[in-house]
């Protein structure tokens, strides 16, 4: 496959970045969209440019590093896939192919397609966790019986990679989808119960205070998150800080 | 995007989906009692009297009602600009239609042309109340023949065509907005169920079709009456 790619490439944090266009030859259809990144990159080395700097760990969806938007959507115009694991027969010969880093103002852009998402850490710190000691007396998980309901949606929210495709599809920059699966992953367990109201409280203001916008319900979120995570957990968040802001005494 | 108001984001979206709540009920008395117009004129006289006279809606009802609008405007455009702002290089390329309806993505845009109908609507029906009721202080809803004037100056409203084309397509917007709005409100407050929640979309898409739908045959009815 021929293509042509029109990247974001910026330098830095403060530089002004642009879109610049690369043309691509001999493209396997076969291979994965990160590859096909690769491939670029060893050209442009080739040439002593500068290759285009993009976040990759896994490169099997399970990180939540390879942060790109592809022709206008997170992760490019599959569904419940992450970019790595998005594969060039997606597209056509001849196309050309707009790759833009995330865009909030949370998600600073460090170079060309690589977003700071620390914002995400600091949500995490402020209550996505149990406090629990791990000193070796730890009990077994089996000796406290869950629903199998239950069970089944902590894990559904816990498969919440931390991508940050919600926020770079949603029209407000919302964070509400990533913060609803780490809050209901916790929620959901008897083990996340003791500290249920202080998790939503400190996680929510957190949000707030990193500049993510405003949650309309547009559901956008839900359609691009590679894993599925469903706006159900959104109620869900709703309703624990709704009745924690509520009932608590601070 | 901090605490503005000592309230979060999920406060903000709370109070936006409670006065959502609050106008959805309101309309539909609104359009129920509007209809009447359409069934009999006499009965439509006597509930637009009893509306416009009766002390716990004039003097209880009416100012809440205009606190609800004006919180949802304010808050809607507040919450626009704050999202706008939490995004401040937007995409060279994005296909936002590829995962959200447009009805979610403009309740601004939809709204405000609510609100700007509201304008014509207060010029047409409340400010003359507010002139003959409060400032000649004539209470008795009489017109100079001695009947109730309520039906004939509805009808007389509708007898300009332009006038009832701008009621038309303000309430096409109704509907968008509604169309979202609806269901966004359960959601907003933390009402989403498997069992329920595919229930209260259906009764959304009926209540955004058929109240809109409603005052338009009341006003196109006028219109082709007058
Ligand atoms: S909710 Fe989905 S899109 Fe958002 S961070 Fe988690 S995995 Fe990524
Ligand atoms: S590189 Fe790990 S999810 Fe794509």
């Amino acid at each position: 496959m021929d293509l042509t790619l029109k990247i974001w490439r910026q330098k830095n944090r403060e530089a002004k970045g642009e879109m610049k266009s690369y043309p691509i030859k001999g493209v396997s259809p076969d291979s994965s969209f990160l590859e096909m990144m690769d491939l670029l990159n060893n050209e442009l080395i080739e040439k002593g440019e500068d290759p285009v700097a993009f976040d990759h760990d896994c490169r099997e969806g399970i990180c939540g590093s390879c942060s790109m938007y592809i022709n206008g959507e997170a992760h490019g115009p599959d569904r419940m896939v992450t970019t790595c694991q998005l594969h060039m027969r997606k597209f056509k010969d001849g196309e050309t192919i707009h790759i833009e880093p995330w865009r909030a103002n949370a998600f600073p852009v460090e170079k060309d397609l690589v977003v700071d998402r620390s914002s995400f850490d600091r949500i995490m710190n402020a209550g996505g966790f149990v406090s629990v000691n791990t000193s070796g007396n730890t009990q077994d998980a089996n000796a406290t019986p869950i629903p199998k309901e239950d069970a089944d949606n902590a894990f559904d929210a816990a498969t919440c990679i931390g991508c940050g495709a919600c926020v770079a599809t949603c029209k407000n920059a919302s964070a509400m989808l990533f913060v609803s699966a780490k809050v209901s992953q916790l929620a959901l367990l008897p083990q996340g119960r003791p500290e249920a109201k202080r998790r939503a409280t400190h996680m929510v203001e957190q949000m707030d205070h990193e500049g993510f916008g405003n949650c309309t319900n547009t559901g956008a979120c839900e359609v691009e998150c590679p894993k599925g995570i469903s706006l159900e957990n959104i109620a869900r968040m709703n309703r624990e800080y709704l009745s924690a802001s509520m009932s608590s005494d601070s | 995007m901090s605490t503005t108001n000592g309230m979060t984001s999920i406060t903000r979206k709370f109070f936006m989906a409670l006065s959502g709540f609050f106008l959805l009920v309101f309309l539909l008395q609104h359009c129920v009692i509007n209809m009447l117009s359409v069934i009999s004129p006499e009965m439509f006289n006597t509930v637009s009297h009893f509306m416009g006279t009766n002390p716990m809606v004039q003097f209880a009802l009416q100012p809440v009602l205009a606190f609800g609008v004006v919180f949802h405007l304010g808050m809607g455009i507040m919450l626009e600009l704050q999202n706008n702002n939490a995004r401040s290089v937007k995409y060279a390329m994005n296909k936002p239609g590829e995962n959200a309806t447009w009805m979610s993505r403009n309740m601004i845009i939809t709204g405000i042309m609510i609100m700007l109908f509201l304008g014509l609507h207060f010029y047409d029906f409340w400010l003359p109340e507010l002139n003959v009721k409060f400032i000649q202080g004539d209470m008795s809803g009489l017109n100079a023949a001695g009947e109730f004037r309520y039906f004939e100056e509805l009808q007389h409203k509708f007898h300009d065509p332009i006038r009832t084309g701008l009621y038309v397509v303000s309430f096409l917007f109704l509907a968008l907005h509604l169309l979202h709005g609806f269901q966004s409100a359960f959601q907003s407050v933390g009402f989403r169920h498997n069992k329920y929640t595919p229930m209260i979309k259906k009764l959304g898409d009926i209540y955004a079709i058929m109240v809109p739908l409603g005052f338009v045959t009341i006003a196109v009815f006028h219109f082709l009456n007058a």
